[in-house]
């Protein structure tokens, strides 16, 4: 049975590789995107406010809450002795209070929560608690942490081959220390969360969050109650980052306390400031190294101390550091190596996962390392690189005893240096910096290689659920979270290739924890290669069904149906897949289906820090040009030329934007965005007006950004694709050493500047100030 | 309970009855209007989700629209105007704007989208149309996703249009007395009043009945004291209204700046007269900032770190203040007292700045040092104003911004140049002498031995800039748009 209207047109069929436009792309442009904020709020509705702790450690002697209570449109104010079951909202250690309970351990603590009819009532009242402290002695930087040896866990120690003995018989050797800077995830859209009551106790929760499974578990907790009675869901965020990961918790939690104990809705959104000192950041690291290297720039021994500032409390921070030793080869195969990594804590707002997670700091080490190998030979430094690369016989081995069995840095680094004129432009550079006494160039090509999988193994699995309907309208869920990244489409596409429909036959829907349950974060890149494929999985599933049915009801063989963009033939019969849907309903086949995937391959002994903790690693290669003011600091990123591996990509629009959105928020964390706490523990920047994020003008006026064609992932991902939600961030260490070589070049090469990041003007012409005060010394 | 506030909504007329006259326009979108399409993203104009256009009849009685910052414009502002929200933009398909942003991948979180739809849209339809640099437009509009490519790619295919003609739909409007809105704040038990002069001299009596009252002109400070500060503000008095100051005017050769004036109207004249001034203020906030903030607010309100005091400073500019009937002049450094403090006596208002033209003779520079190039409050503004004949320093003014508690001249400085020859010699003393000036103090921004340091190298920069033409001497800007 043909169907007419199927046959009369061609049908331009768009499945996985098309470049689609985001999901919500016409919503987005039109006003019409709904975030939790937008949503029409209960005539009811209470908002939270959380009263906030104005001492990085203290004792609290009291707290008089009386004023607090009799302030205008107050309906609750609760505390740590309202809450039914655990006073928890962490991750995975049981240490972060969702209300503080006798003692505070940074600024901007949650010491409770005002339920009020307007905002402006909650906060007003909170501002009227009168709380004492008794100031304890507070560790805010790593140096007073590490002084006072204060640590959130047992420093981890990575390491293959006997470091000690490399570097003494290394024929050269150097060493170095550099500060990494945090980063606030700024994300567009802060923190949110709206809590309704239901019958028997039950909540359900609106709620800005990369986790919504972890949000329904820790509000259960809290609540003391099922996960069955706790309902999270999240149609989109704007923007996450890694901050809406463990992050949004605190929020929700306060939230349907909240809405439990009144048996109103409530609503708890913390405005930008709040936000900024409430919510975890990027660790800020501490990197010393002794490397050993031969006159050829070859390493042979490599000694790295890793020290990061984890905050007052655990979340996540083992697992960053963790990620942080692993990218701490980034490219190159490090012959003995030792890896120590101090994870300390401090009275700060504790740090959390952050596009990356570690990686990008472990990875900015490893570079530094490369430069300074570079300047110590004389060697260019993309030459000193390319002799580390891993490759070759012997040479392809990790720290952590994972083969690498992918590598395409080689070809990636060659083809980008040839299309962006590399050598070239080195030597115009030159020419320039010569002439010119104020303003100075730098050019720098830097590698990434960087590992696909969440590190604690568990936690590669996702669920996906499809209903197809009879009128052959498929309504597509899973466990996988929209920030921006494009995932709703690209898993749309994925289904729709499956059943060859168009993209826009399939209705991409809200996460929601009675849905699919128990699933992972959508973080650490993996969010398409887990619903992608577990999409994928319970698409063939009802597929195969189908194929069942068409072979019996129009008699051929299975292998003889088959779906098309013009219906799905059985023999000779082609049916639309709507008719198809509508006859498989009447011959009474299930037309729902979940899919599950686990990531095969891997495993990971924490204890000896050895194993296979990723299925595969992503690629990409990226060469910065920078120009320097030598007299006030400033700095402008002219051009970036970036070749990236993204496998065969699902949808190279998205991919791109990915790529390029990466690069610039990277750029941003190692140049503008600096985080400043004053000696009390209180962060000073904690809004736009004093954090600053990249804006139109600093994004290189040349950007030439190309997905590296013959890309395939050798794993067997989805349509062998490769995950880039996180990788394209770390290319933009090629800025950070674009610009340390524009200051290099200041006095002429002769010593290695010590240039910490965010490169501010202000470090950059510090550092500036340095290498001319070091090179006179030197006598030159 | 006084008046209600009118103003048209995307075409419609909405009406704000008993309204908190420091409720931003906003929270009334938002909140009351359900028109969710604005968002809020940092509540201080600082990023630029709330986009929205305002539109107002000009002299010629045709609408000029400008894009602001919604979240820090207070609703009475809005009496009168027109509002372009993003709801406002598509048909029965989307807007060309729109289509663009679609077509080029311009959004990824979807979140500032809105606003930045709208700041495209104001490029559109203003005066310069797309011609107007993308860089300067979007300067006021954070994207955390994109890393802005695709949103400049949309912006570059987006053709100009003629404006929304509002004309006859604000005329029924017009008010016929100054709008009056007074409130009682039930959180802050306290009552509110707002007051909107049509003209200089209903302003000068109001400020004389009400000495305590707070001048409000494009809020995008005030607002901040709202929003962030949360301050009860008892008393506003609105000088959007009055047309007496919002001129600019020819005065030998130089110009008089009524208070009232925006940025944006300001900038074009300032640039003729001193290029270096209106490269500054190019980069002085953002669009949105420079279509609702005044110079003369940024000279009132007596921040140390305000960009404009410094170089009105080193131009020798004069600030005209007025109480009652009664005017006085003075120089501009003179106003700047302290730190929170203005030689301005109760009831006295800045009704204009008088800066006098450029001699034939004057090196003219303005650097304006922030982390980030666009869009940053400054960790340090320096002006040089310098005239040099027959190689001979003639007379010099020098003031800085973010040196000290209040924007300053470095007089050492001065006159370790005057009567010199202009020379290295010469600058380096004069950049000793200036060490002598400030003592700088260190914040987020910057340290003090950053702040020292750079002051020098400014007046270094500014002798090779004059010595060594050929010399690139400053990071290029954002070529793109």
């Amino acid at each position: 049975m043909a169907d007419a209207s199927s046959m009369a047109e061609p049908v331009v069929f768009q499945g996985v590789h098309a470049s689609l436009p985001h999901d919500s792309a016409l919503r987005h442009v039109s006003g019409a995107a709904i975030y939790v904020d937008d949503l029409p709020e209960p005539a009811d509705l209470l908002h939270v406010h959380l009263g906030m702790s104005k001492r990085a450690h203290a004792r609290i002697v009291s707290m008089d809450l009386t004023a607090v209570r009799a302030s205008p449109g107050v309906v609750a104010v609760l505390t740590a002795a309202d809450i039914p079951g655990e006073n928890d909202v962490s991750p995975v250690i049981h240490d972060d209070r969702l209300f503080a309970d006798g003692e505070v351990v940074c600024v901007g603590q949650s010491l409770f929560a005002v339920a009020a009819t307007s905002i402006a009532a909650a906060r007003a009242a909170a501002a009227k608690a009168v709380v004492e402290y008794e100031d304890l002695p507070a560790a805010i930087s790593i140096g007073q942490a590490r002084a006072a040896d204060l640590k959130i866990e047992a420093s981890q120690r990575m390491a293959r081959g006997d470091a000690a003995a490399a570097l003494a018989a290394s024929p050269r050797r150097l060493q170095g220390t550099m500060a990494i800077g945090g980063q606030d995830h700024f994300y567009l859209e802060g923190q949110v969360a709206l809590a309704t009551p239901r019958e028997g106790g039950d909540v359900h929760v609106w709620s800005s969050t990369q986790h919504p499974s972890e949000v329904q578990h820790l509000i259960a907790r809290v609540l003391a109650v099922p996960h069955t009675a706790v309902t999270v869901e999240v149609r989109r965020m704007g923007g996450g980052f890694g901050g809406k990961e463990t992050q949004a918790s605190l929020f929700a939690a306060a939230a349907s306390l909240v809405a439990v104990r009144t048996g109103r809705p409530a609503k708890c959104r913390p405005d930008r400031d709040e936000d900024m000192i409430m919510t975890g950041k990027r660790h800020d690291f501490e990197v010393a190294y002794d490397v050993g290297f031969d006159d050829e720039g070859r390493l042979t021994g490599l000694s790295l101390e890793l020290a990061s500032r984890c905050g007052s409390t655990t979340d996540l921070s083992p697992a960053i550091n963790d990620r942080a030793m692993f990218h701490a080869d980034n490219c190159y195969f490090l012959p003995a190596v030792e890896i120590l990594s101090h994870r300390f804590r401090t009275h700060t707002v504790s740090n959390t996962a952050f596009r990356g997670f570690g990686g990008p700091q472990g990875m900015a080490a490893i570079e530094r390392v490369m430069d300074a190998v570079a300047q110590a030979t004389g060697l260019d430094p993309l030459e000193v690189r390319l002799r580390n690369l891993y490759g070759g016989e012997g040479r392809n081995l990790t720290p952590y005893q994972q083969t690498v069995e992918d590598n395409v840095a080689p070809q990636l680094l060659a083809e980008l240096a040839a299309s962006c004129d590399y050598q070239a432009r080195l030597a115009a550079i030159d020419a320039y910096n010569a002439r010119s006494p104020v303003l100075k160039k730098g050019l720098a090509l830097t590698p990434v290689k960087f590992g696909i999988s969440f590190t604690t193994t568990h936690l590669n699995q996702a669920g996906a659920l499809i209903h197809l309907y009879a009128d052959g309208s498929i309504l597509l869920n899973h466990g996988g979270t929209e920030m921006g990244q494009g995932l709703f489409v690209k898993v749309a596409q994925i289904v729709a290739e499956a059943f060859q429909v168009p993209v826009d036959r399939v209705k991409v829907t809200s996460t929601v924890t009675d849905k699919v349950p128990n699933t992972s974060a959508t973080a650490a890149s993996s969010g398409t290669d887990l619903n992608g494929m577990a999409a994928l999985n319970a698409a063939n599933a009802i597929k195969a069904r189908l194929v069942e049915f068409a072979a019996r009801k129009w008699g051929c063989a299975e292998d003889e149906v088959v779906f098309a963009p013009e219906g799905v033939r059985a023999g000779a019969t082609l049916v639309s897949f709507a008719e198809l849907c509508r006859q498989a309903h009447m011959g009474r086949v299930s037309l729902s289906s979940t899919g599950y995937y686990a990531t095969p391959k891997i495993h990971y002994d924490r204890a000896t820090h050895t194993g296979r903790p990723f299925y595969y690693f992503a690629y990409g290669a990226a060469c910065s040009e920078v120009v320097v003011d030598t007299l006030t600091g400033e700095m402008k990123v002219t051009r970036a030329d970036i070749l990236h591996d993204a496998g065969r990509s699902l949808n190279p629009a998205i991919d791109l934007g990915q790529i390029e959105g990466g690069f610039v928020q990277g750029m941003g964390w190692l140049t503008t965005e600096e985080l400043v706490f004053g000696a009390d523990g209180r962060l000073l920047t904690h809004a736009p007006s004093t954090y600053k994020i990249p804006t139109c003008g600093d994004r290189p006026d040349v950007m030439n950004i190309r997905l590296w064609e013959p890309g395939r992932n050798v794993e067997a991902t989805v349509h062998r694709s490769k995950a880039v939600g996180e990788p394209p961030l770390m290319l933009a260490l090629s800025v950070l050493s674009a610009i340390n070589r524009a200051v290099a070049s200041a006095t002429h090469h002769k010593v290695f500047p010590n240039l910490d990041a965010p490169a501010t003007p202000e470090r950059i012409l510090m550092a500036v100030e340095d290498v001319k005060r070091r090179a006179a010394e030197l006598g030159a | 309970m006084g008046q209600t506030v009118r103003f048209l909504l995307n075409g419609q007329v909405v009406e704000a009855r008993g309204v908190d006259p420091t409720r931003t326009l906003l929270e009334h979108l938002r909140g009351e209007l359900r028109r969710t399409g604005t968002k809020e993203g940092c509540a201080e104009g600082d990023c630029g989700s709330c986009t929205v256009l305002v539109g107002e009849l000009n002299d010629e009685g045709t609408a000029a629209w400008r894009a602001v910052n919604s979240c820090i414009q207070f609703v009475p502002m809005l009496d009168g105007k027109a509002v372009i929200t993003v709801e406002g933009l598509a048909g029965d398909t989307l807007h060309p704007v729109q289509a663009a942003m679609v077509e080029h991948h311009g959004s990824q979180c979807g979140f500032c989208t809105p606003g930045i739809v709208m700041s495209l849209y104001g490029r559109a339809v203003a005066a310069k149309g797309a011609d107007a640099p993308v860089n300067e437009v979007l300067a006021g509009n954070l994207c955390r996703c994109t890393g802005y490519g695709p949103i400049i790619a949309a912006a570059e295919a987006i053709p100009a249009e003629a404006a929304p003609d509002v004309a006859a739909a604000l005329a029924p409007l017009r008010r016929d007395e100054a709008l009056s809105l007074a409130y009682e704040d039930p959180i802050a038990g306290q009552a509110r009043r707002w007051m909107a002069p049509r003209n200089v001299e209903e302003l000068a009596a109001a400020y004389a009945n009400h000495p305590d009252a707070v001048i409000v002109a494009g809020a995008t400070d005030i607002g901040l004291w709202v929003t962030k500060q949360r301050r009860p503000l008892e008393t506003l008095i609105d000088i959007g209204r009055v047309e007496d100051l919002k001129r600019i005017e020819a005065v030998d050769g130089g110009l008089r700046i009524g208070a009232g004036v925006r940025y944006v109207d300001a900038v074009d004249s300032l640039a003729a007269l001193y290029p270096d001034l209106g490269k500054m203020m190019r980069r002085l906030g953002s669009t949105q900032v420079r279509n609702s903030g005044t110079i003369g607010g940024n000279i009132a309100n007596g921040s140390p770190i305000g960009d404009m005091p410094p170089a009105l400073i080193a131009a020798g500019a004069t600030l005209v203040l007025r109480r009652g009937d009664e005017r006085r002049e003075l120089p501009l450094e003179a106003f700047f007292i302290d730190y929170g403090k203005q030689d301005r006596a109760p009831g006295e208002f800045v009704e204009a700045v008088i800066v006098p033209p450029p001699g034939p003779d004057l090196l003219f520079k303005v650097f304006k040092l922030s982390k980030r190039f666009d869009q940053d409050i400054s960790a340090i503004c320096g002006a040089f104003a310098i005239e040099i004949r027959d190689e001979v320093v003639a007379s010099a003014r020098i003031a800085f911004g973010g040196m000290a508690g209040t924007p300053r001249r470095a007089t050492a400085c001065e006159a370790a140049l005057v009567g010199r020859l202009w020379n290295p010699t010469t600058i380096k003393t004069a950049v000793e002498a200036l060490a002598g000036d400030f003592t700088p103090l260190s914040d987020a921004r910057a340290s003090a031995a950053y702040r020292a340091l750079t002051a020098g190298n400014m007046l270094r920069k500014a002798y090779i800039e004059s010595a060594r033409p050929d010399l690139e001497t400053r990071v290029p800007e954002a070529a793109h748009g």
